[in-house]
């Protein structure tokens, strides 16, 4: 991939990639709600939706009316201000971030000559900026939950904040050390590191999973969504919420459910490379689907955690583990050279 | 033109939610416009071409610090309206307008006097055949300020071993765990103490 023979990117083309994105994400979160209710209910034995169209595909614009449709109510004693722009922030940050990752393969659009790039915004601490954009998210549950003037709320907002920032430590020192292997922050430098065919998961499969673990975490799914664990606390800081200002969160859950695919596709599981005979644009969307599904399978598999396991696994088994990969990798990279 | 017309958004809107910040009486104002000031100043990084400044102030500043403070906004009700206590008015405006004044000349000196140099300007590690803005932050990290640096590291990592002594007083006891009542479990931990 020389960028010498790319044509030029256009503010029409970075315009034209954001609005694609916004678009075709926000359906993907959208579409994720079916998949996700089918795949829970094949691994529970059950049926899922299905009286909605068929097979219940349709049951994605009966959601959608609901959620447009219904009440929209702000609590007496919420700060109204900060209770209304807490969702946008959630929504936003998620989707600033994909602004920095390679989401769709690059074309040109054939009529009017756009050349739309993969990557909206190619800045060359890409990795760093996405989990900077993705730690950044943790205000709107943050100001959701205090904003509402409910006890649930409230702890939700605590338990954000405890779990976010932690979480954040061992995301960033697992991909620490594929960073410091490839010595370069840009997602395009990772994606040529691993153009041979060997991918960075071989050689890095405990930041692999320390990232994984802690994906799981910041983007708030099961085992460990303690923000809204029902069985607690309601709906932690979404109690107060309906309608669209609900779904807001809920499609920046999913955006970065995807964010954290694209992540891992692209660090560790060989980015949108060649591979045997399938072309890299299947591949990058082949492996995102992956993740996506297993981050659904992880959910019908696992029960919740506690707050306190939660902190236990955050501070005395994977940050030890992320320090100690680094470590060793340092070490074994000063012995190679 | 772009980056003219961005420089002046960002400065506007950064000003304008530091102003928030200060005047207004509500904690959860406070603590959102401050946070949203460093997204906008990390824009201002980004303008000037350091990226990874900018990374760094999202990370460090948006995504640390100020979750600390939201922290500390847990003891409080957010809801509600904080009640100032305003002493001499006079000596606040007066002290607060001279240190504002002291800031303005010492960063604008320089400038009038045209005496503003970058020592180690963007593109420094490009002799040495790697380019990047992590990289020109390294070189001068751990050349230059290599002392003041490790100085730093240095105090972080006692502030962080008397946070864990202060901290770490009772923690053999897993509140959790415990189905002692609250009394009964006051009573081991003073027992223990003696």
């Amino acid at each position: 991939m020389d960028a010498t023979h790319l044509p030029e990117v256009t503010a029409a083309g970075v315009i034209i990639k954001a609005v694609l994105i916004l678009a075709v994400i926000a359906a993907i979160a959208g579409f994720g709600t079916y998949i996700e209710r089918k795949i829970l209910a094949f691994m529970q034995r059950r049926y899922g939706p299905q009286h909605v169209g068929p097979y219940g595909l349709l049951q994605l614009a009966a959601d959608g009316i609901k959620l447009f449709t219904k009440e929209d109510i702000i609590p007496q004693h919420a700060n109204k201000i900060i209770f209304a722009v807490a969702p946008v922030i959630t929504a936003a940050t998620a989707f600033i971030a994909l602004a920095a990752v390679p989401v769709f393969p690059d074309f040109t659009i054939p009529f009017i000559d756009v050349y739309v790039p993969s990557i909206a915004s190619d800045i060359n601490v890409g990795i760093l900026f996405v989990l900077g954009m993705m730690a950044a998210g943790l205000y709107g549950p943050l100001l959701a939950g205090m904003a509402q003037a409910n006890k649930w709320g409230i702890i939700g907002s605590a338990r954000t904040a405890i779990q976010f920032l932690s979480y954040e430590v061992v995301t960033g020192l697992s991909i620490l050390a594929p960073i410091m292997m490839v010595g370069s922050l840009s997602f395009v430098d990772f994606n040529d590191y691993q153009a041979d065919g060997t991918w960075l998961v071989v050689y890095q499969p405990v930041a692999f999973i320390l990232f994984l673990i802690a994906g799981f975490a910041e983007t708030n799914r099961t085992p460990f969504d303690l923000l809204e664990h029902e069985a607690e606390i309601i709906s932690g800081y979404v109690t107060e919420y309906s309608g669209m200002r609900w779904g807001l969160f809920f499609i920046g859950e999913y955006a970065n459910m995807i964010t954290i695919g694209v992540i891992a596709s692209v660090v560790f599981l060989g980015g949108y490379n060649d591979f045997w005979i399938f072309p890299g644009w299947l591949m990058i969307i082949g492996k995102i689907a992956f993740s996506f599904f297993f981050m659904l399978w992880v959910r019908a598999a696992w029960p919740h955690v506690r707050p306190d396991q939660l902190m236990w696994l955050c501070w005395k088994v994977l940050m030890p583990l992320a320090v100690i990969n680094v470590v060793i990798t340092g070490i074994v990279i000063m012995l190679v050279q | 033109m772009y980056e003219f017309v961005a420089f002046y958004i960002f400065a506007i809107a950064t000003t304008i939610l530091f102003l928030i910040t200060v005047m207004s009486k509500n904690v959860l104002y406070s603590m959102t416009s401050l946070a949203a000031g460093m997204v906008l100043i990390s824009g201002l990084f980004f303008l000037l071409g350091a990226d990874f400044l900018g990374v760094v102030q999202l990370i460090v500043y948006v995504g640390a610090i100020m979750a600390l403070y939201a922290f500390a906004m847990m003891f409080f009700d957010a809801t509600k309206d904080v009640k100032e206590k305003h002493g001499n008015s006079t000596l606040v405006f007066l002290l607060g307008g001279l240190m504002a004044l002291v800031f303005v000349i010492m960063f604008s000196a320089p400038i009038i006097g045209e005496n503003i140099q970058a020592l180690y300007p963007v593109g420094l590690a490009e002799n040495l055949g790697v380019s990047g803005n992590a990289q020109d932050v390294g070189l001068v990290l751990f050349t230059k300020y290599l002392v003041p640096f490790e100085v730093a590291a240095l105090m972080l990592l006692v502030a962080m071993i008397a946070g864990i002594i202060l901290a770490g007083k009772k923690m053999d006891y897993s509140l959790t765990e415990c189905e002692a009542s609250d009394e009964e479990l006051q009573k081991e931990i003073k027992k223990e103490e003696a």
